[in-house]
């Protein structure tokens, strides 16, 4: 099992460990398909420019999967997550591909968090973080908050 | 602009029949693909066969193929009156999962959609706009509520 984290070792303040993602067309069109949303605002530049978008965007729910994945990763296998919530409140464009394999160099997002409370709820341990996704100059085009539950060490 | 009379006549409603599907092993392991998940929980049975779960099991918010569900349906029939109405312009607004229990590969899983509620707004560029929330609960085959996913969509002026 890979490295668990544990209710006493956090507290309001620490951070969730940080995880990159690089959005690009190719990854988008694998999202299509793992999601079965072929929305065509993601993958055709002039129909999203048809609705007065610059370019193709980046799946709101792509990243709020982002933002449960951050989430998994940071409370380990033995923790869960009993609520996760974000709005899409600014646009993403994807970096666009330069071969079959590569891509161009670009921005790259990463997903945040920090505690904000942690308590005793009906004999769960639990965990309320703020969350987002922010883009390549720092800003958060999709802010959030989880709730999580953890394992005790004193319940081991 | 008002609410299309035949969005409002959907509110709280169920969107069609509830949708069953089965959650494949194959679509778990494209999807921790897409969002990068390496997570062996997600792709190696080996693995997932010695953890908790006895197999591999959904990355949270995963509830088979297609995620959005019967929500498709939902949209489908209002895509046409928000366009008439004069919102063309359909997009997410933001998601909120409420998780139960794991889903496990091989899980059968029934979808029983709804919209949940219709807002009229103003954009930040002062257009008009409407929020619409759908509601999708996942049961599974014991009929324990594993997930409930509440997604937004704002549809708006051009």
């Amino acid at each position: 099992m890979l490295r668990q984290l544990y209710w006493e070792d956090v507290d309001v303040g620490t951070e969730v460990t940080p995880i990159p993602k690089i959005a690009t067309t190719q990854k988008l069109v694998m999202w299509a398909g793992a999601s079965g949303d072929f929305n065509a605002m993601h993958y055709q530049e002039s129909f999203a420019q048809s609705r007065g978008m610059p370019a193709v965007l980046v799946h709101g729910r792509l990243k709020a999967h982002w933002l449960l994945h951050l989430m998994e990763d940071w409370i380990g296998e033995e923790g869960r997550i009993k609520k996760l919530s974000c709005q899409y409140r600014a646009q993403d464009y994807p970096r666009k591909m330069n071969s079959e394999l590569t891509y161009e160099e670009g921005e790259t997002w990463w997903c945040k968090g920090v505690v904000t409370q942690k308590y005793a709820q009906d004999g769960g341990h639990m965990v309320d973080c703020d969350i987002w996704v922010e883009n390549g100059n720092g800003e958060k085009t999709t802010p959030g908050k989880a709730t999580v539950v953890l394992p005790s060490k004193k319940a081991k | 602009m008002a609410v299309p009379k035949e969005v409002a006549n959907l509110l709280g409603k169920p969107i069609g029949e509830p949708q069953i599907w089965e959650v494949e092993k194959g679509a778990i392991r494209r999807f921790a693909d897409a969002i990068d998940d390496p997570s062996p929980l997600h792709r190696d049975m080996e693995y997932a066969r010695n953890s908790k779960y006895g197999t591999i099991i959904a990355p949270t918010g995963f509830c088979g193929w297609p995620i959005k569900g019967g929500l498709m349906e939902g949209l489908g029939l209002i895509m046409g009156p928000m366009v008439n109405a004069g919102y063309p312009v359909i997009l997410d607004a933001g998601v909120e999962f409420e998780c139960s229990v794991p889903i496990r590969a091989g899980d059968i899983l029934s979808c029983h959609s709804k919209i949940a509620d219709i807002a009229e707004k103003t954009s930040k560029s002062g257009k008009g706009m409407l929020v619409l929330t759908a509601e999708a609960n996942y049961l599974n085959q014991n009929g324990d509520k594993a997930v409930t996913v509440r997604s937004s969509f704002i549809c708006r002026e051009l």
